[in-house]
């Protein structure tokens, strides 16, 4: 191990970084101040931790992408795991009557679904965008069979607090947030295994060559953003009380806008999950506006699809200037 | 590679996609009755043309290395347009030719973006996916269109010598596609583009206006789609074709097409087609509601890859 200690990956504390990430709090800022001024109610303390809300919920799903994305593979699947996770954690907090059982249930099949696209990717060798494409409706599929159309709904206050709660005026989620970004953080930035991610993502081969278990660590990233989206199944849960085979599926491309928005490389080896936490408010603040300013919400996969591929052509044309 | 074995590395690939078709029908004609009659089978074959109409391009486009995801999305939208100025003005000529012109847009937006702006062909594609999603649900406020002239469905219906027109156009289509990848300089540099990119651009061809043209060839062929669609189901829905990009990467990964070696092979893409079309019609058969379907066909897909993975690594 003390071989790839050594592995030289980008850090946060670069100066490049901190300018990239300050410019992108500079884009929230301004976009707010026009929503401010084109309409009254964005400032309102209560669309602000509306905002709050759901930027927690897409950074749960996106930072478990944003590994992902550092090794330049792809989840397609997060929304499908979102829908099937909450959907079996509902029946069995209605089945037993107990929230935890609930929690575990869908923490443990977001883990089992990530780990299956682990093992798609890995072992049998079949490109992640492909074999988690192939999962998103296999997922799908199961969902919409196992609810036939029926709705859960209703569950314990107690649950119930996890996504519309609050603690000292501030929403649950965000809580949840904070935590999960200083894990991630923590993790990618601070532990070999965080760096081995980075170098996977620069380069693989190199990064097999220097003693990297890149099939390991690669089957760990796709775990971990499976048992986010189990995660994150939960807080939708709790926050709309109500569970349909459909719940998730939208958030899949806006997930994703979010890690590139965020500054995290598609092609792998360099980004921050810090980036992608202002990449998940920078895109809620962006649906929220869209929101407010009564525009229809049939807009919204069409200003995603826009935002993904700026993002992507923002990134491709850094990397040629850099080259 | 002497003829010979280029002859036998094909024949080799035969039984995969053969197996399971034959296994298919095996399994359907002894599990329901309805199965093997003349009239069933006509109705697979007649249901699986929209499907090979989009698994052909997508064929090409993953020989080059790429992917279309946004191709159910375009064919929706194409659909409405379609539909939408077909009920509007009542010219079916113009109806077709905007289905068409909007596949060709998506189309030639997709090459733009890929050779051009040089964005990943799986991202491009996820974008675009989102564009036309979204553009159908906004034009049409998520209803149906409804109240096309009914000489669109003859499209569908129609007979020419006693053979569904549908069959007619498909036959068309992959003949047109077998010439264009077997038989023109514009297939071997398909070829070229998933083996030796370098060589090409060394040979000084336009790497780019080859891969837009690519995807404009699967954008037109989408609209085609879109019409045989439309006409299917006399109505444009804003949902209507969401996903059907996945059983057409289904039925050319069960036919043999490689994801990785971006080597392509259009009679397995074909089988593959029917294959995906035996599936479906045989579970509908056995009352397996639609969801399901999904799942066995993304069950189908994996075993397929694993199997290609397996003889990628002998």
């Amino acid at each position: 191990m003390s071989m790839t200690g050594k592995i030289a990956a980008p850090r946060f504390a670069l100066s490049g970084d901190v300018m990239q990430m300050l410019y992108r709090v500079l884009a929230v800022v301004l976009l707010s101040a026009i929503l401010a001024m084109l309409s009254d109610v964005f400032l309102t303390a209560n669309n602000i931790l509306n905002v709050l809300r759901q930027t927690a919920l897409l950074f749960l799903m996106a930072s478990g992408l944003t590994l992902v994305i550092l090794t330049a593979g792809l989840d397609l699947s997060i929304g499908a795991n979102v829908a099937l996770s909450g959907c079996l954690a509902a029946s069995v907090i209605k089945l037993t009557g107990a929230p935890l059982a609930g929690v575990g249930v869908g923490i443990l099949c977001g883990t089992m679904v990530g780990l299956a696209n682990g093992v798609l990717v890995t072992a049998l060798r079949i490109p992640s965008f492909i074999a988690t494409y192939g999962m998103m409706w296999m997922l799908t599929g199961v969902t919409y069979y196992y609810m036939g159309g029926e709705t859960i709904h209703g569950f314990p206050a107690g649950f119930r607090q996890l996504g519309s709660g609050y603690l000292f005026g501030v929403p649950t989620p965000v809580y949840v947030m904070v935590l999960f970004l200083a894990i991630g953080a923590l993790f990618a930035q601070r532990t070999i295994w965080g760096q081995q991610i980075y170098a996977i993502g620069a380069n693989p081969v190199a990064a097999r060559l220097s003693g990297v278990p890149v099939e390991r660590r690669l089957v760990l990233v796709y775990t971990v953003s499976g048992a986010m989206a189990g995660l994150a199944s939960l807080i939708i849960l709790a926050r709309i009380n109500s569970a349909q085979g459909d719940i998730g599926e939208e958030l899949t491309l806006p997930a994703i806008a979010a890690v590139l928005v965020g500054g995290t490389s598609l092609f792998g080896g360099s980004g921050t999950v810090a980036g992608t936490l202002i990449g998940a408010l920078l895109l809620t603040v962006v649906l929220n506006g869209m929101n407010l300013l009564q525009i229809n919400s049939s807009w919204q996969p069409l200003a995603t699809g826009i935002i993904i591929l700026l993002a992507v052509w923002i990134d491709t044309r850094t990397r040629r200037l850099g080259e | 590679m002497s003829t010979r074995t280029l002859v036998f590395s094909q024949l080799a690939r035969v039984p995969g996609v053969a197996i399971a078709l034959v296994g298919l029908c095996g399994i359907f004609a002894a599990t329901s009755p309805g199965f093997a009659t003349p009239a069933n089978i006509a109705n697979v074959l007649t249901q699986s043309t929209i499907l090979l109409l989009l698994a052909l391009p997508m064929t090409l486009i993953i020989m080059t290395e790429g992917l279309d995801l946004s191709m159910g999305a375009v064919l929706t939208f194409a659909s409405i347009v379609l539909a939408m100025i077909a009920v509007g003005t009542g010219s079916i000529t113009l109806a077709v030719a905007g289905g068409l012109a909007v596949g060709l847009c998506f189309g030639f937006l997709n090459g733009a973006l890929i050779a051009l702006l040089d964005i990943p062909p799986f991202i491009t594609t996820l974008g675009t996916l989102g564009i036309a999603q979204g553009l159908s649900l906004v034009v049409t406020d998520g209803q149906s269109v409804v109240g096309i002239p009914r000489t669109i469905e003859a499209f569908y219906s129609g007979t020419v010598a006693g053979i569904p027109l549908p069959i007619i156009i498909a036959a068309l289509a992959y003949t047109l596609t077998h010439v264009l990848l077997y038989r023109t300089r514009f297939g071997t540099y398909i070829f070229a583009l998933g083996g030796n990119r370098e060589a090409l651009k060394v040979a000084g061809i336009s790497v780019r206006g080859m891969l837009i043209r690519v995807y404009m060839f699967g954008g037109l062929m989408a609209g085609f789609a879109a019409l045989l669609m439309t006409a299917r189901l006399n109505s444009a829905h804003p949902t209507a074709g969401i996903g059907m990009e996945f059983d057409a990467i289904a039925a050319l990964a069960v036919g043999g097409t490689s994801f990785e070696r971006g080597n392509g092979w259009l009679l397995g893409t074909l089988l593959g087609v029917v294959t995906v079309g035996v599936l479906r019609n045989g579970l509908n058969l056995l009352a397996v509601p639609s969801s399901a379907q999904v799942a066995c066909i993304g069950a189908l897909v994996i075993a397929a890859l694993f199997i290609d993975g397996l003889r990628g690594e002998q």
